[in-house]
């Protein structure tokens, strides 16, 4: 089975933004921009946290609208990414309905999660979890 | 330096509706970032001897090489002339405030002029927008700013929000800067600057990356800090209960100053305690953009309206040791819920909550003895722990209905001037004094430190240290700590790094996350730059008239025993003499 990145309990997200830093880091850059996963207050801090991330969907729709093949669906849920195909038109970023499809507006391409799980080493707080496709999901 | 966007200073001038960005290498080169490079920005910007309220005053914003890149790097340093103590003002808030201004692609913000209308700015990376805030102007609370500017404006996650409330727009010396609706720009009275300008808010976004010199050693040396973060006993306690976790040490160790400091003790810390709050009222916990630590602690209230059965609202209060000293035992209450509302009517008008609560004790002890009555208070009678009065007389202090109240909305030391009792107004350097009683190292702290406050040099640490190890302080080792302690803080402030990660940033540290950004320091250049820093703020001070021999010992602290014993003015003034010598040393 294939493996993602799971957002356990939002309740207990703090809004420290370290998974966002540990994505753009993996990248080697520092700051926000690189992220594939975004945290933002649910509507004023006191109301808590959203956390959004690719879910690894079954049947992906950015995968669909892609008009060059840059978005490929991955064996058992999520995509894959050739951002060398990507010609930047944002169908991608429109059609996800959670706003999974992040976007790097220094290169004008999407970021979407890779499930490589380093943003969950660094979520102190028991937010986010690596884990199969299909477990408690 | 690797990174090209954090030499970028954006001016802009809120007269002209300008903007422009300069290109500030030899400042970031030289003074790293931060209170080292918002200090020699202060010194060029402000003319001498202008008054606070003088649309040439600048507002600063400053961050440094570690902001958005290593973990506790969360702040902003704040600096600007300050209308409560009419010097040297400085004040460091994180929320978002940090991340934003460094991904909007600048190290240092200056804003200068005054706008004839009220306006909020809107700073998207590389774009300034002069927003018209006439329909902003005059609502009643700091809440309902921050939520309106959310809804119009984009960049929810990547921004901050800074705003003041009434307080800010009427002046109060010690109005408030509000960012991320809980955390403060607070002290010397950054808000009334804003109002002067007729400024309300700033919002700031932006999504630029920044460059690592070495990406290699950035990875490894992140870890290493992240786990002494996440690890560490002290970033444990200030998670699980925050700082008022320090409120039931203190107050066994009788230095939690109480009624306006005629105690040490307080019969209710009990009730105050971080153990307490945590228990009854703990809601939710927040972070700073960049912090796993997550200190900031919301009470959540819930409260019946009496108008209608099971109808309940709840408000989320913040709370820190801070105002739970200056609202809650130095105003003797013991209260709890009154306690919280009163901080909730203080956050909403954006007033600072230490000032506040200072000025209304000695304002109490007046009444007391008679040195004001309610033809001042215009009726209201003011007593220990009477929250409903305390927030009258706050909505009273912001509007400034008479002489009285237009006295205390410019904090005790101008009110004990024109009214007496200065022998119990508690202010160092015209600032309200912080919840510190620990012996002679924190008052001479407040004396010296250039700002006046506790986070200075912390000499109320170093108070404790001392008496646990049984160890007497002399004149002189308080004098080589403070100096030592301040100098320092001046590079954690140009980093910027949150003090309370101070143990973590030792300067092995600091030299190689430098390193990382491609400054290359040594630990002892580090060491004089810092003092070098603390110069050039004190460079500052002198030229707008400070004078050490001008600086008043409110009776009050020798009267009323600290660990140490009772204090004496000698003793004091023999340490901040010593102090100003030190300072011209090398």
């Amino acid at each position: 089975m294939a493996k993602r990145l799971a957002v356990v309990d939002t309740e207990r997200c703090v809004g420290c933004q370290m998974c966002m830093l540990a994505c753009a880091r993996r990248y080697g850059a520092g700051g926000l921009g690189k992220s594939a996963i975004h945290v933002k207050s649910a509507g004023g801090v006191e109301r808590g946290f959203v956390v959004i991330v690719c879910r690894a969907c079954p049947d992906p729709p950015c995968a669909k609208v892609c008009p060059t093949q840059a978005i490929i669906p991955r064996k058992n849920g999520g995509v894959i990414v050739k951002l060398n195909k990507c010609i930047g038109c944002r169908l991608c970023a429109e059609v996800c309905m959670i706003g999974a499809v992040l976007w790097d507006e220094e290169t004008n391409k999407p970021r979407i999660c890779i499930y490589c799980g380093y943003c969950a080493n660094y979520c102190p707080h028991g937010v986010l979890k690596f884990q199969e496709i299909g477990e408690d999901s | 330096m690797s990174d090209k966007f954090l030499q970028n200073v954006l001016y802009i001038d809120l007269a002209k509706r300008l903007f422009w960005v300069e290109n500030r290498r030899d400042l970031f080169e030289k003074y790293i970032g931060g209170v080292g490079v918002a200090t020699q920005l202060l010194l060029e910007e402000c003319p001498k001897n202008i008054d606070p309220f003088d649309p040439e005053n600048p507002i600063i914003f400053a961050v440094g090489p570690l902001t958005c890149v290593y973990p506790l790097a969360s702040k902003t340093v704040a600096m600007f002339k300050s209308p409560h103590t009419g010097n040297l003002g400085e004040s460091h808030a994180g929320g978002r405030s940090a991340i934003a201004i460094r991904s909007a692609g600048y190290g240092a913000i200056v804003i200068k002029g005054a706008s004839e209308t009220p306006i909020y700015l809107s700073i998207h990376e590389n774009k300034v927008y002069f927003r018209d805030a006439s329909i902003l102007w005059g609502v009643r609370s700091t809440f309902t700013v921050g939520r309106i500017i959310r809804e119009v404006e984009p960049g929810a996650g990547v921004r901050t929000i800074m705003r003041i409330g009434r307080a800010g727009e009427n002046l109060v010396t010690y109005a408030s800067v509000i960012t991320e609706t809980y955390r403060h720009f607070g002290r010397l009275g950054l808000g009334a600057v804003f109002g002067s300008k007729k400024l309300k808010a700033i919002l700031v976004s932006g999504k630029h990356s920044i460059s690592i010199a070495d990406k290699k050693l950035y990875r490894e040396l992140y870890d290493e800090i992240y786990d002494a973060a996440v690890k560490s006993p002290l970033m444990r306690k200030y998670h699980d209960l925050g700082t008022p976790a320090n409120i039931l040490p203190l107050n066994e160790l009788g230095a939690l100053p109480t009624k306006n400091l005629k105690q040490s003790k307080f019969e209710y810390a009990e009730n105050i305690s971080g153990e307490s709050l945590a228990e009854r009222y703990l809601g939710r916990r927040i972070a700073c953009s960049n912090c796993p630590v997550a200190c900031i602690h919301l009470a959540a209230l819930r409260e019946p309206y009496v108008d209608e059965p099971y109808f309940y609202k709840t408000t989320w209060v913040s709370y820190d040791y801070e105002p739970l000293f200056a609202v809650g035992s130095m105003l003797g209450g013991s209260d709890v819920t009154g306690l919280l509302k009163l901080l909730d009517e203080i956050d909403t008008e954006g007033l600072d909550a230490m000032s506040t609560g200072v000025a209304l004790a000695w304002a109490t002890e007046a009444m007391e003895k008679g040195i004001i009555t309610k033809n001042e208070t215009l009726g209201l009678e003011l007593k220990w722990g009477d929250y409903e009065t305390y927030r009258e007389a706050v909505k009273k202090i912001v509007n400034q209905p008479n002489e009285f109240y237009k006295a205390l909305a410019k904090g005790a030391e101008y009110a004990s001037s024109i009214y007496g009792g200065k022998e119990f107004a508690l202010t160092f350097g015209g600032n309200e004094m912080p919840g510190y009683h620990t012996g002679p190292a924190a008052y001479v702290g407040f004396l010296t430190g250039a700002r006046h406050s506790h986070l200075d040099s912390a000499g109320y640490s170093y108070d404790q240290k001392a008496f646990k190890a049984q160890e007497t302080l002399t004149p002189q080792k308080i004098v080589d700590h403070l100096v030592k302690e301040e100098s320092w803080r001046q590079i954690l402030a140009s980093l910027v790094v949150c003090f309370f990660a101070r143990n973590i940033y030792k300067p092995e540290i600091v030299v190689k996350t430098l390193k990382t950004m491609g400054y290359e320091l040594t630990i002892e250049e580090l060491n004089k730059l810092g003092k070098e820093i603390l110069k050039a703020k004190y460079e500052f001070k002198f030229r707008e008239g400070f004078d050490p021999n001008k600086l008043r010992i409110p009776k009050r602290i020798l009267e009323t025993p600290t660990p140490h014993g009772k204090l004496t003015e000698e003793q004091i003034k023999r340490a901040v003499n010593l102090y100003f010598e030190r300072l011209k040393e090398d």
